[in-house]
């Protein structure tokens, strides 16, 4: 899934506990002074950082779903507010915004991510981010979402988008997992209709039919 | 054209015997499946409409002020703010942390949230009350005794009893959580507004947002009101208005001549929209010897915020037969805080109440050393269903293994090890019947089917019901009808509340399929040569009763109506559904007594129905509902801060709901067959969730061998529970 041929890629391992987002609510600091004290906080941490960008809103590129799409957001707009308010990809949902629940999950070079953590500015660096929307062609499912529908996975269906997301993402990893580890992968989202019993079946049963990693 | 016959009048209407369902029953994927899991079902939060603005509400800091001055001077400035609209004015008193008292539009979320920031509320801080605390430490001004109630002679009753029980129990404030928060997408087309609604009451809204707007100066009728909902993720009883934010939103894109987002963040969901009155009592109850309950009184309480918040019924289930009388006393009163105001929380009252009666109940089988199972056997002559839960409390046990895991108290805290295993069980009961639904059935003359009823779909499978039902009166497969709901220019429904929503919505599917169907074979009947009381709907085809070869397709019969399609109406019909269910759970749980953690090891659900629509769907319903009672029997309490009136935790970081790795085993077994089935239809929403709470504090106590007396049951209760026993051996 990751392509070499990227000119950036995003930092991996332990750097992405930070959330730069968190910060910059916890200082309640003008954006402006936010943004620079975060790049600093980064640097101080040993990461790569990009060039010093607003306050005010800066055109980026996002690679979503195999297109590049160009958008003027604010720095501290999230990934997830770019998806659903720049360009309407309304499947990553809003509910917890700080990296509780996993509605919004979305993939970043194939790996789940929560995007309400992550700015949009530091999506736009080349990642390829995935969307629910771009998990199957229109008019089709994917394996995994056929599977939630088989076994009722999702009732007011909230949830669900984050939770196909999620299980598409970990299948990847591990194409045959046990109901045990289901079970823990699955443990970043919630639900509150009560749907994990069918969310188990589900993606247990589209890891056995071998087709639950690809997409 | 020549005239229609008239069909054939139809005094009573009927569900299809058993050996004539095809679709009813049958275990069928909800129709809105697909788009949910597939992410492009638009729920009101997704709505985006050309050159909408994002509003957020500012809201009261303060448990409890009057509001000297409300200042936007700032605000207005801000790059992109297009409107303010104030909710309470200056002079006015907040009651609760999370009041509404303004909204504002900006061009964008992020300007929408500088602004709302950038208002200055300045308050005459009051005296506030938040504490969660028995009516002898609130002020007198702060409660409301609301019911006493005797009945039989309780006194006798006592002095009969050879053991008497004495406990307290009971469980906090907790909130709905709906994971899509209360909002609305608003638009207005010169008069006429459009409201994208996350609500439980499609067809109840228009005249609340008329009202609303004209009490804000801006004139508007019901009539120009439309409200769609066609997903919504999550009510559970809190989504019922159009709440000062509805109004608040349709004000501001009436200023402002743009659409308006406003969807509550997350703090205000937890904080103003949503809540469980907690339920608090203390219990006296006694028995025979053998077992058999000679009285019951208790003295309860709670708090529902600034509103009462209903009146329990105390004892529940055991002890709500008439004949024999359970001799009882009660009294319950109202305490007033200063917290959002109570809201119907999925089946308001009996979670709590469950949890005072069963708690109390298995409490008393330890004190007599019976086997609570045994004991609850031998007391259902006090139920008004004696025979359903001997069943499904036989059926549970042999779901759960109860005759062969249960163990005393004493001798399951001796087990080896700090982790204790044990066994509860509860009862509970609801009613059901249907609301007032209204449904139109179109047959087009190309042979398709659309349904329409201005009822929502909660993610209960509405949708998916209202298709079977008219599939299978139709004759027809579930992919030929297209079902249209989630609008209020359909057919009003009432709203989805008490678990009447598959009652109103089944039986007005069914009346107006059978009216349209009368109405086709009355119009083809002649070219069958026979009268249309001897055709039927049958597999795609209208066809001589019992004669196939003699039949129309499907697409041919409807071909014969010409150029005009056939509609016809139907609503709520009371023979088609009842009223009243019961409903047994068992849990078993572990017990860490070293660090007081609970897990729920397994739950087995039996529940009754009546005539289930959906065996998938139906199912579901108990799975969530038990997995719903899991988080407020282990986690869930909205938490404040009696000094400074602030609600600590509203946010889903320590406001905890149970992930998919702390629900255990579930078992769900649903009654069906005679006995059940010709009961018809009776609702299933609210029933599953009440005995979780009850069943898994039982089983809590008899792992640790006392009980823990109030919900959650976190680690610092079960440790606290444990020390007030003296240890765990």
């Amino acid at each position: 899934m990751a392509k070499q041929s990227k000119p950036e890629k995003t930092p991996r391992g332990s750097g992405n506990g930070l959330s730069r987002r968190d910060f910059l609510k916890g200082t309640g600091a003008a954006v402006s002074a936010g943004v620079l004290v975060t790049e600093d906080l980064l640097r101080a941490q040993g990461q790569r950082t990009g060039p010093v960008v607003g306050p005010g809103p800066v055109p980026i590129t996002l690679r979503i779903n195999g297109q590049p799409r160009q958008l003027t957001v604010e720095p501290r707009t999230t990934l997830l507010d770019a998806l659903r308010n720049h360009l309407d990809l309304t499947g990553a949902k809003k509910v917890c915004d700080r990296g509780t629940c996993g509605a919004c999950t979305v993939h970043l070079d194939g790996r789940a991510i929560y995007a309400c953590t992550m700015l949009a500015i530091d999506a736009a660096r080349g990642q390829e981010i995935t969307t629910i929307e771009g998990l199957a062609p229109p008019e089709q499912l994917h394996p995994v979402s056929a599977a939630f529908v088989e076994h009722d996975a999702q009732q007011c269906g909230f949830c669900t988008p984050g939770f196909v997301m999620a299980a598409v993402a970990y299948l990847r990893q591990n194409p045959n997992p046990t109901y045990e580890q289901v079970t823990h992968a699955l443990g970043g989202n919630l639900c509150r209709c009560g749907t994990y019993m069918g969310v188990r079946h589900a993606v247990v049963e589209a890891a056995m039919r071998g087709k639950g990693g690809r997409s | 054209m020549a005239e229609t016959p008239k069909p054939p009048a139809q005094a009573t209407i009927e569900w299809p015997p058993a050996e004539r369902r095809r679709l009813i029953g049958q275990r069928i994927s909800r129709l809105d499946g697909p788009a949910k899991a597939s992410g492009r079902a638009k729920y009101s939060y997704d709505v985006n409409r050309p050159g909408m603005l994002h509003a957020k509400l500012v809201f009261s800091t303060q448990a409890r002020a009057r509001i000297t001055a409300i200042d936007t001077s700032v605000a207005e400035k801000m790059p992109g703010v297009r409107a303010i609209h104030l909710i309470l004015q200056p002079g006015a008193e907040v009651r609760w942390v999370g009041q509404e008292i303004l909204a504002l539009a900006a061009d964008t979320e992020e300007q929408a949230r500088d602004a709302a920031r950038a208002v200055q509320i300045r308050y005459e801080p009051l005296p506030h009350f938040v504490a969660d605390v028995p009516p002898e430490q609130a002020g007198a001004d702060r409660l409301q005794q609301l019911r006493e109630q005797t009945e039989g002679d309780p006194e006798a009753g006592f002095q009969q009893a050879d053991v008497i029980l004495e406990g307290e129990y009971g469980c906090p404030v907790i909130t709905h959580c709906c994971l899509e928060a209360h909002g609305q997408v608003t638009e207005w087309n010169e008069d006429n507004l459009t409201v994208w609604a996350s609500t439980q009451n499609v067809s109840g809204l228009a005249p609340q947002f008329a009202q609303g707007l004209q009490a804000a100066g801006i004139p508007v009728q019901a009539s120009q009101v439309r409200v769609l909902t066609p997903v919504m993720g999550g009510g559970f009883g809190s989504k019922f208005a159009a709440d000062t934010w509805g109004v608040a939103c349709a004000a501001l894109a009436r200023k402002a001549g743009r659409s308006v987002k406003l969807m509550l963040e997350r703090d205000q969901e937890l904080l103003a929209a949503g809540g469980r009155p907690s339920m608090y009592a203390r219990v006296r109850v006694g028995a025979k010897r053998d077992g058999i309950l000679t009285a019951w009184s208790s003295e309860s309480w709670g708090t529902g915020g600034p509103s009462t918040a209903g009146t329990p019924n105390l004892p529940y289930v055991i002890g709500a037969a008439r004949n024999p009388l359970l001799p009882k006393r009660s009294r319950h009163t109202a305490v007033f805080t200063d917290i959002g105001p109570a809201r119907a929380w999925r089946a308001p009252n009996h979670p709590q109440m469950c949890l005072i009666t069963m708690c109390a109940l298995d409490d008393l089988a330890a004190k007599l050393q019976m086997d609570p199972l045994d004991f609850f056997l031998k007391n259902l002559q006090f139920t008004e269903r004696p025979d359903v839960y001997r069943e499904e409390l036989l059926k549970a046990a042999d779901l759960i293994g109860w005759r062969q895991k249960w163990r005393p108290r004493e001798e399951a805290l001796r087990a080896k090890g700090p982790v204790k295993r044990g066994l509860g069980l509860s009862l509970h009961t609801w009613g059901g019947r249907g609301h007032n639904s209204n449904c139109l059935v179109t047959l087009h003359p190309d042979g398709s089917v659309e349904v329409a009823l201005g009822s929502q779909d909660l993610g209960t499978g509405t949708r998916t019901v209202i298709g079977i039902v008219a599939a299978e009166t139709l004759g027809l497969p579930l992919e030929a009808v297209t079902v249209k709901i989630g609008s209020n220019e359909y057919p009003p429904s009432g709203a989805s509340g008490g678990s009447t929503t598959v009652g109103g919505v089944s039986s007005s599917t069914r009346d107006a399929a059978t009216n349209a169907l009368n109405q086709l074979l009355a119009k083809v009947a002649p070219a069958l040569g026979v009268p249309a009381e001897q055709l039927e709907a049958r597999e795609g085809r209208i066809q001589v009763k019992d004669d196939p070869s003699r039949s129309l397709t499907w697409k041919q019969a409807c071909a014969r109506l010409g150029t005009t399609p056939i509609t016809a109406t139907g609503r709520t019909r009371a023979e088609l559904i009842s009223s009243g269910v019961g409903g047994v759970q068992m849990a078993e749980v572990s017990v860490d007594v070293e660090t007081g953690i609970v897990r729920v090891e397994k739950m087995v659900a039996v529940q009754d129905c009546g005539l289930i629509m959906d065996l998938k769907t139906a199912e579901s319903q108990c799975y969530g509902a038990m997995i719903m009672g899991i988080c407020y029997a282990l986690y869930e309490e909205k938490i404040m801060d009696a000094l400074t009136g602030q609600c600590l935790n509203p946010d889903m970081e320590f406001y905890k709901l149970a992930g998919i790795g702390d629900i255990g085993e579930l078992v769900v077994h649903m009654m069906t067959g005679p006995g059940y089935d010709e009961r018809g239809v009776i609702g299933l929403g609210e029933p599953p969730v009440i005995s979780p709470g009850a069943a898994i504090s039982n089983a809590v106590a008899n792992a640790i061998g006392v009980r823990v007396p109030y919900l959650p049951l976190t680690p610092d209760r079960v440790l606290a529970a444990l020390e007030a026993k003296g240890g765990a051996v």
